[in-house]
């Protein structure tokens, strides 16, 4: 489990985290969001225990990550943002390494550093120094670094950050893997991967949590939950067909788009419109490419809230 | 105490992944030589010791191991490996012998590889060895000495040139304390007791007590002292400015 109470943050003249109160259970794999500069990777290096919190308290397992750092530290696994690591190095050497500071021994060693080389696909790169390796690649070694001694408690400051469309499914289906018997916070700017992995977001803004939610809910926040989206075949129709749907009493508004012939029909205070629009639709007789319903857009709700 | 020694194998072995190591060694034996041969009129002298080799080591530490122990906490920092260090289950002083002890090895290593001239000079006469095997032993006390001081340098600042230069300058405070003209200057109107602390502090008087083949129990001790001094201010500097 990881809890923190009012942690916060400060340097000189700005405050970097302010009163950031959370904690997670087994199961639950928390997406931290915000933008650039929130405050993001200063809070997970504060549960790292590698920045000392100017207030507030951190607890990995139930230990505190300033009370008794090894402890807490034995029980983490941890991404730093940008996957350092020792450039010189050989993969190989470099994941022994760790191995050999987590105290890993005998057939236990052998068999989870197997693990990490095959799941994050490393054997075609054991011999090659970590500086010669592509973004993709140093990523992955910096992931296999640090789920290495299969830890309870996971925190991974942006792991799928410069790597490409199948590394991400890759990475996410690794994610979703652990995610049964482990806790997971992993931070990220990119809010697919919320969707993908994550069934609890906080987003965070000028240091301060501004939501705490699931990642549904979240996007039920949005003006477009609800809303329904309607592709024209006839781009003709298009004055009419948005006249005949901002007339509809539960629409509060109507977005057009005449590239693609499309219109979005937002409803009042979460109304079901579906029905009403599609009715309206066969009546009328509009020519429709396309109807479907919006489950809200998570990046709408991340600006509402984090501007 | 298992992590240091797992901390010291990774540092000494990434000297050999680069070239660092070997331009070091060669640079310090060709110095070394050059300096004993052309500067120390060793053949000149017609005396069978190793006293012109050794006078010289100070002088080619001063500017050597800053070169080693500029990267020890600054490039750690500079690359962000410092933070992946640092959520191991590794205490920090553990770290701190580690790299230092890698790094003092490797220069003991390079020491080493100075034996031909040796060699040398067993050929050549009858020395005794005794004088220079302790001059041995204090020319690496005194590696581990500028070595302290140059870790301390480095876990000040994520640039290694800085760190470099504040490396050099320390040293030569410390190496400068023992000599004539320092200790003169205080001579004149300074009590004699400061004078004493003040040539006390100097590596050089150590070091040459030592090289001369006096074992004291207060010339180790003040390496000891001084060793654990700058180690445990690095420890220290780490602790309040790791993460800047």
């Amino acid at each position: 489990m990881i809890k923190t109470e009012h942690l916060s943050k400060r340097y000189e003249s700005v405050t970097a985290v302010e009163d950031v109160t959370f904690d997670v259970r087994p199961g639950e794999v928390l997406g931290f969001l915000g933008p650039n500069g929130a405050g993001k990777t200063t809070t997970m290096r504060m549960l790292a225990g590698f920045v000392t919190p100017t207030a507030g308290k951190a607890f990995i397992c139930g230990h505190d990550v300033e009370t008794e750092p090894l402890a807490a530290k034995q029980r983490l696994g941890y991404l730093p943002e940008g996957a350092p690591s020792y450039g010189e190095m050989r993969v190989r050497r470099f994941l022994e390494f760790i191995a050999d500071l987590r105290r890993l021994e005998g057939p236990r060693r052998r068999e989870r550093l197997d693990y990490v080389i095959q799941r994050l696909q490393l054997a075609s790169v054991l011999e090659q120094s970590i500086d010669t390796l592509s973004k993709g690649f140093r990523r992955r070694v910096g992931l296999a670094q640090a789920i290495v001694h299969d830890p309870p408690v996971l925190i991974l400051d942006e792991p799928t950050d410069g790597l490409d469309p199948n590394q991400k499914f890759e990475v996410r289906t690794l994610i979703n893997e652990m995610a049964r018997d482990k806790i997971i916070v992993i931070s990220t700017h990119i809010l697919e991967e919320v969707d993908a992995v994550c069934n609890r977001a906080i987003i965070i803004a000028r240091g301060r949590i501004v939501a705490d939610d699931t990642p549904v809910k979240l996007a039920a926040r949005s003006r477009y939950y609800n809303a329904v989206s309607l592709q024209l075949a006839r781009p003709e129709q298009l004055t009419a067909v948005r006249a005949a749907l901002a007339a509809l009493p539960s629409v509060a508004e109507v977005e057009v788009s005449e590239r693609d012939v499309r219109l979005t029909a937002l409803p009042r205070s979460g109304a079901a419109i579906l029905p009403a629009v599609s009715e309206l639709a066969s009546s009328k007789g509009f020519a429709l490419k396309e109807l479907h319903l919006e489950s809200g857009r998570l990046d709408e709700v991340f600006r509402s809230i984090t501007a | 105490m298992r992590n240091v020694g797992i901390i010291l194998r990774r540092e000494l072995a990434s000297y050999f992944a680069t070239p660092l190591a070997y331009v070091f060694i060669l640079i310090f034996l060709v110095l070394a030589n050059a300096f004993t041969f052309y500067l120390g009129g060793f053949y000149e002298r017609g005396q069978a010791d190793l006293q012109p080799f050794f006078a010289f080591h100070p002088w080619l530490y001063l500017f050597l191991i800053p070169a080693i122990s500029m990267k020890l906490w600054a490039e750690e920092r500079k690359s962000g490996s410092i933070e992946l260090l640092m959520t191991q289950p590794v205490k920090l002083w553990e770290a701190v012998l580690g790299k230092y002890f890698a790094a003092w090895i490797f220069i003991a290593l390079a020491l080493a590889l100075t034996f031909p001239i040796w060699i040398t000079v067993n050929y050549l006469g009858r020395p005794d060895n005794g004088t220079i095997i302790a001059g041995y032993l204090g020319s690496l006390l005194l590696a581990g000495g500028f070595l302290a001081v140059g870790s301390c340098m480095s876990a000040l600042t994520r640039n290694q040139v800085v760190a470099f230069i504040l490396g050099v300058a320390v040293c030569f405070a410390f190496l400068l304390a023992g000599y004539p003209m320092v200790i003169n200057a205080f001579q004149s109107w300074a009590p004699q007791p400061l004078v004493d602390a003040i040539a006390s502090l100097s590596f050089l008087t150590h070091f040459q007590s030592i090289s001369r083949g006096v074992l004291e129990a207060r010339d180790l001790l003040y390496f000891a002292m001084l060793i654990g001094f700058f180690l445990f201010t690095t420890t220290v500097a780490l602790d309040l400015r790791k993460a800047d």
